[in-house]
């Protein structure tokens, strides 16, 4: 993917000389975003041990302890560092619970889109013809509603079909499902347009001739060599997912209350907002917003690193 | 060109006919009349009769065909909760969403043009460099954030001053925090009647206060995609031979920006553009919901709440049109004006 120094350089020498190494040493802003997105998916993961409650044990609720302020707000609970919710969660517990539920969600659904993106991507660039013409029509189609619009509709027809009860248990996977859905045409298009820039080439012609199967040409051959431009956007498409996914649980298509995620956080504080209790609402919007920022950066700066054209053309 | 019209125009019927089978998909399997029609007392058997006569036992394609042609004069039944045509509780909340989505495309076109250029030209000047960075936390911020914190400051306050009270900027930032900035962030006011059943909020002073936090928070989202988008595409027209051409020739750099690469810069700009100013539509949904402007994405949100589906119908079908209409005319524009598209064949 990088540059090779020699054949037999170990995949950590090959790291260290490479030119991506090189150019995040340089970059304060990369350096940056990558610590604060580090630290913020170990506060996630590691949730359970740091949060000082559980916010889905209904034991540990206090609905008297609702709406306290932050503690640097007069009236505030030392008890609760960053206040507490309308039913009287601990805020920071929730956001950092909240914030691994948007995590999760947004990894699974590029996961899913990948699959799905990288797929087609493959079989329309590499077959050609009708194949093509068809999965990018679809595509075509389906970027033309913008994907914020499909995920909705998708997710209203699945609440429409399970049921409210059924669709908040399931939340997390239908998610992941609804958003992968939504968003599989940008893969595909990039996988497309790299496919049809390997294909021509020599190595393609020569495994073709040696009578290698389609399938292992596309995702033994090809697939590697078009993996850079995979890399770039599936770090912008992860802030995408987790946007989306805060976006739909806005409206309440979403993750439930009992089990929130940043975006059900900022809902249910919504509702709070004239009561004059902003932090409900302001305090986990302003965790999704540098989460989402920083995956941003480490995305442009990686674009610009490995494939500075990459969005044009 | 007349070959390029109408293969425009077939790939408009074909996106249509396939959104118009998706739209009875979801009717056919969601949504059923009977049980809207009758009390839970009726009888099996007359349900049966009644479904017959309704014609509900149909094959798939025959109950199509009626929905089609239903769907091209406009008549997609009668919404549950509202017991009228859905095409005219559509038509009522039309006209909020569309002043809506004009307002924001005027701010960014407005905002995005200038900036977009300036960033451009001055690509190291510390007012370029502060639009790039706030274009890209804008990125980073969802749309109904955006709104919540706009209504936060604007219409509300904040019940606390962080702020050094005892100098100038601390006073005026913690009075900022604190005090409400008296802008309506609920509704839509006293429109204006037009005429039918439009009402405009634009031919008032107070109408227009109404519409502004929803118009800045609709743009927030398209704004920082433009910026970027224009500079991006007038730096590399900057590079062009023809503008080092028009440099050597002395024309003045204002005439060789405006006049000579800003026309090079706004190709892909209509392309691009043009499609994302209709997918505003699906973002109004969610402005809508927090500002509760009575527009059609907050119709289709209730609509969903109470599974109103022949609402939910109309509604797909409507903006699926309004989509389709954006997308082709965004294509012919740019057939018309890119002397290089062969309009005879694919667009380039």
């Amino acid at each position: 993917m990088t540059t090779t120094t020699s054949p037999t350089a170990t995949r950590w020498e090959r790291l260290r000389d490479s030119y991506l190494l090189y150019s995040f040493k340089r970059d304060l802003i990369a350096q940056v975003s990558l610590l604060v997105f580090i630290v913020l998916v170990a506060a996630a993961v590691l949730a359970p041990w740091l949060a000082p409650m559980n916010p889905y044990d209904l034991a540990q609720i206090d609905i008297l302890a609702s709406e306290l302020p932050p503690f640097w707000i007069d009236g505030s609970d030392p008890a609760y560092v960053m206040g507490t919710d309308s039913q009287g969660r601990d805020l920071l517990s929730t956001i950092l619970y909240g914030a691994r539920v948007s995590l999760i969600i947004g990894f699974g659904a590029v996961a899913m889109q990948a699959a799905l993106g990288v797929c087609f991507g493959l079989l329309a660039g590499y077959l050609g013809g009708r194949v093509d013409a068809f999965l990018m029509r679809l595509a075509d189609i389906q970027l033309s509603f913008s994907t914020l619009m499909v995920a909705i509709v998708v997710g209203a027809l699945f609440k429409a079909i399970f049921g409210g009860a059924t669709y908040s248990a399931y939340a997390v996977p239908l998610l992941v499902l609804i958003i992968g859905l939504a968003e599989w045409p940008q893969y595909a298009r990039t996988v497309r347009a790299s496919v049809l820039a390997e294909k021509g080439k020599e190595y393609v012609d020569a495994a073709r001739v040696m009578g290698l199967s389609s399938r292992r040409i596309m995702f033994r051959h090809i697939l590697p060599n078009t993996l850079s431009p995979i890399f770039v956007i599936s770090t912008v498409q992860v802030a995408n997912a987790i946007i989306s996914e805060a976006a739909l649980s806005f409206l309440g298509l979403g993750m439930p209350e009992t089990q929130p995620s940043l975006g059900s956080l900022i809902k249910s504080g919504f509702d709070y907002i004239q009561s004059g209790s902003w932090w409900i609402t302001l305090i986990p919007g302003l965790v999704l917003v540098i989460l989402v920022l920083v995956i941003n950066l480490l995305g442009d700066w990686l674009r610009d690193v490995l494939n500075p054209r990459l969005y044009k053309g | 060109m007349i070959a390029f019209l109408i293969k425009r125009l077939f790939h408009a019927l074909l996106v249509m006919f396939v959104i118009s089978v998706i739209a009875f998909a979801i009717q056919d399997n969601l949504g059923d009349p009977i049980q809207q029609m009758v009390g839970q007392s009726v009888p099996e058997s007359e349900r049966e009769a009644l479904r017959e006569e309704l014609g509900l036992n149909d094959p798939f394609a025959v109950q199509y065909l009626r929905f089609a042609a239903n769907a091209v004069q406009f008549d997609f039944g009668y919404s549950y909760v509202f017991n009228e045509p859905t095409t005219d509780v559509i038509l009522r909340h039309l006209p909020a969403t569309l002043e809506l989505v004009a307002a924001s495309t005027f701010l960014i076109i407005a905002l995005s043009i200038p900036i977009g250029v300036y960033s451009a030209i001055k690509p190291r000047a510390w007012l370029s460099r502060f639009f790039m960075g706030v274009s890209i936390i804008g990125i980073s911020i969802p749309v109904f954030l955006t709104a919540i914190v706009l209504i936060q400051l604007f219409a509300i306050g904040v019940s606390w001053s962080p702020f050094p009270a005892d100098t100038g900027w601390g006073a005026w930032l913690n009075d900022l925090l604190t005090t409400d900035g008296g802008m309506p962030a609920y509704g839509r006011g006293d429109p204006v009647p037009v005429f039918g059943t439009w009402e405009t909020n634009f031919a008032s002073l107070e109408g227009l206060t109404y519409l502004v936090l929803p118009a800045i928070s609709l743009a927030s989202i398209m704004l920082p995609l433009f910026i970027r988008l224009i500079r991006a595409e007038m730096l590399e027209v900057l590079q062009s031979d023809y503008v080092k051409f028009a440099r050597a020739k002395g024309i003045s750099p204002r005439r060789i920006y405006f006049l000579h690469a800003l026309k090079n810069t706004m190709l892909p700009v209509i392309t691009v553009g043009g499609v994302q100013i209709g997918t505003l539509v699906a973002y109004t949904i969610l402005t809508e919901t927090v500002f509760q402007w009575p527009g059609m994405g907050l119709m289709f949100l209730d609509a969903i709440e109470r599974s109103d589906i022949p609402l939910i119908v109309t509604y797909l079908m409507i903006v699926g049109l309004i989509f389709v209409i954006t997308n082709t005319l965004v294509d012919l524009i740019y057939g018309l004006v890119n002397p290089t598209v062969k309009l005879t064949g694919k667009p380039a």
